[in-house]
């Protein structure tokens, strides 16, 4: 059974059109996973020479154990944002002779197989080898391990439960905020001491073996949990179903202004308002908005110009670049009907280059209140918005017309970019880093101001141009129009 | 109107789709039929330009459809849910169709006056999403939705397929009196051979991408589609 399992999966990993379109891609996170990997490796290997020369006076394996604490609290905020719920396509298995319990019990077996399962083991390993060869106690050691193994699945099942949590609700990244915040708000002081409670926990297990029962039972009690969980939502009627809400009619009148694209500005905003997927990039906004408050208040990065380059690009692109990358997979659910249509591909693709502007222009405006810190950050981000209308929404324009990849609107929402992941972010360095690099030489050889200039420039350069390159934008949707209707029409 | 000529599909080394000639003359309601496979659908699709094909061409109203995009303000049709909006409510699918089609809201609603019976009240004003509708209703909502702003060419793939019955004769009784218009083509496809031969005046048997045959509608056509399908 669990064979016939896994044989579903790979075929359905390499018959989607997505995996045949992106070989690439696919290489380029294979390769990222392994350099990954080296880095553990060598951080496993070099850890305990490192700590012993650098802290002579203190035991490394209690150093390692006390650090353990902010591993935790980093590994659940990375899987949470990277790591994918192992779902399983199971609606077409209910009907089957297989046993509920069977099908679940695979889904969660399987997610132990997950990457980040094994990443940290990598630095783990070695670390308990060196351990030994220093003369640690071989059974201590090994139990040591096998907490961390321990520890590792726990927080692998506690993820789900995270992320089932997260699932439901609107902000569905505030959840695991919120309690990591929590946790290392508490911890750092001093009202709880995590570290110290941590560290001799894992200790008092390495020491005396038979305290491993508790991390165990602890891990089984989550595993069970989240069993039951997954049990009462294998109903076609619960979970697998989305459920109805009442349909709120919005008027949008206000929209005709924009005369023949506003059939499709108001269908695009109730497209961002109304499904999960889009909604999203709404939230995002919010972070993007107050990303500048990261760098701009740390006296560290004053000086720093080139970061006001790329911050402004950063707040008044989020949603250019968090929207304007899916295009046109935003419509690939009703994509053949847009192409059948009496419209014109070049109202379509006006509408989205509308939207993205007035993003970028309330962005823009938005975050003026930054020139409290200078007035050479509202110059940047005068800079970059320009930048960013006038050429990085036509690229991102244009390598939508590379896009094969449907989405699922209803799909959950912020930060699970079904199938995308990591890829998501490949896409948005460029358009984040090609201005910086267009700033540097100018700020090195002339001025700050000469820089932001070459930006301006170029911007207006291509809000000039736009007519024109619009055109040629629009003949390459039309050149690749089959290939896009074909691969909209497959599930994933 | 549509002039087939020469047109062939193949994916891979299969035929899909061969047709030497096929002429549909202007005001004809024209039924597909064939079992699965057969090629109807691809032959919808390869008329509205939603896939290439591998030699051959249609045109439409002269207008060869892989060529020019002219072809698209006189045609409408619905071939599968994938035509619809999921997070639009009916009326604003309909709207948002007419203002493609250039009819305002106005338009629009008298036009829906027309199709109350099909809804059945289940349809408008119920403050629901299309992706909320049973498969029945979603159908209707598309079906109506092609008929929107005067097309002189309708195409609907399976429309009877997953309606209840009342709406299967409220629907002939709509292709029915949109046939006596002479400006309007309709292009049927359907596994239903009764409703077909009582809507269509022209039927085409497709077999394994191939026209079999190619009857004018009479008393005796039922039978001999059945006798043709029986084996």
């Amino acid at each position: 059974m669990i064979l016939n399992f896994i044989n579903l999966e790979w075929k359905q990993f390499f018959r989607s059109t997505y995996w045949q379109k992106s070989v690439a891609l696919n290489l380029l996170l294979a390769f990222f996973a392994l350099f990954l990997v080296g880095m553990f490796l060598i951080m496993g290997i070099s850890l305990f020479p490192i700590l012993k020369k650098e802290f002579p006076d203190a035991d490394p394996f209690k150093t390692v154990n006390d650090i353990l604490f902010y591993w935790i609290l980093t590994d659940l905020i990375i899987r949470f944002f990277f790591q994918k719920l192992p779902v399983m396509n199971v609606k077409p298995l209910l009907t089957l002779p297989i046993k509920k319990s069977k099908i679940i019990h695979y889904i969660l077996g399987k997610s132990t197989l997950s990457f980040f399962n094994f990443l940290l083991m990598f630095a783990v390993i070695p670390f308990g080898i060196m351990l030994i060869i220093n003369d640690y106690d071989i059974v201590m050691v090994l139990f040591w391990i096998f907490v961390l193994i321990d520890i590792t699945l726990i927080i692998n099942f506690l993820n789900f439960l995270i992320e089932n949590l997260a699932s439901k609700t609107e902000l569905s990244f505030l959840p695991i905020i919120a309690l990591t915040g929590i946790l290392y708000a508490l911890n750092y002081y001093d009202i709880i001491s995590f570290t110290t409670l941590l560290s001799g926990g894992i200790m008092g297990v390495a020491n005396n073996p038979i305290l491993i029962l508790i991390p165990i039972t602890v891990l089984a009690g989550l595993y069970f949990y989240n069993f039951k969980t997954l049990k009462e939502k294998l109903y076609i009627d619960n979970s697998l179903r989305s459920k109805t809400l009442e349909a709120k009619t919005t008027n949008l009148a206000w929209t005709q202004k924009f005369g023949d694209t506003a059939p499709f500005i108001q269908l695009d905003l109730k497209l961002l308002l109304r499904n999960k997927r889009p909604r999203s990039s709404i939230f995002i906004l919010i972070i993007g908005l107050l990303y500048g408050l990261f760098f701009y208040p740390n006296p560290l990065y004053q000086d720093k110009v080139w970061l006001f380059v790329f911050v402004g690009t950063f707040v008044t692109g989020i949603f250019l670049i968090n929207f304007g990358q899916f295009i046109p997979a935003w419509d690939s659910g009703y994509y053949k009907m847009l192409m059948s249509q009496n419209i014109k591909y070049e109202q379509y693709l006006k509408s989205k280059f509308t939207l993205m502007s007035a993003s970028v222009i309330i962005m823009f405006l938005l975050s003026i209140p930054y020139v409290y810190f200078g007035w050479n950050i509202l110059l940047a981000h005068f800079a970059t918005a320009i930048y960013n209308m006038g050429v990085n929404s036509h690229i991102i324009m244009f390598t939508g017309a590379y896009n094969r990849k449907k989405i699922n609107l209803d799909q959950r929402a912020v930060f699970n970019y079904q199938g995308t992941g990591a890829v998501q972010w490949l896409v948005g360095f460029p358009l984040l880093l090609i201005p910086i690099l267009i700033f540097l030489p100018f700020y090195y050889f002339i001025s700050f101001e000469s820089g932001l200039l070459a930006l301006i420039v170029l911007g207006l350069l291509g809000i000039v141009l736009h007519q024109k390159i619009m055109k040629l934008i629009t003949k390459k949707y039309l050149e690749y129009k089959y290939e896009m209707i074909n691969a909209f029409s497959q599930e994933n | 109107m549509i002039q087939t000529t020469n047109l062939s599909k193949n994916y891979g080394n299969t035929n899909a789709l061969k047709i030497e000639e096929l002429i549909i003359p202007k005001g004809q309601t024209f039924g597909l039929v064939g079992n699965n496979g057969a090629g109807k659908t691809t032959f919808f699709n390869l008329l509205l330009d939603l896939i290439q094909p591998t030699t051959g061409q249609i045109t439409s109203n002269e207008i060869t459809v892989n060529k020019s995009e002219d072809w698209k303000p006189f045609t409408s049709s619905f071939i599968d849910e994938s035509f619809l909006i999921g997070y639009l409510t009916p009326e604003e699918y309909f709207y948002f169709i007419g203002d493609l089609r250039g009819r305002n809201k106005a338009d629009i609603d008298t036009f829906l006056e027309e199709f109350e019976e099909i809804f059945n009240k289940e349809i408008l004003n119920k403050k629901k999403y299309l992706r909320d509708l049973s498969k029945g209703n979603q159908k209707k909502v598309g079906i109506v939705a092609a008929l929107i702003g005067n097309p002189e060419i309708i195409v609907l793939d399976e429309p009877f397929a997953n309606l209840d019955p009342t709406t299967q004769i409220r629907l002939k009784k709509i292709l029915r009196s949109l046939s006596n218009n002479k400006d309007v083509t309709i292009l049927i496809s359907s596994h239903d051979l009764n409703h077909v031969t009582e809507v269509c005046e022209r039927i085409v048997v497709l077999d394994k991408g191939e026209i079999v045959k190619d009857i004018s509608t009479s008393s005796k056509t039922l039978k001999e589609l059945e006798d043709h399908f029986a084996v």
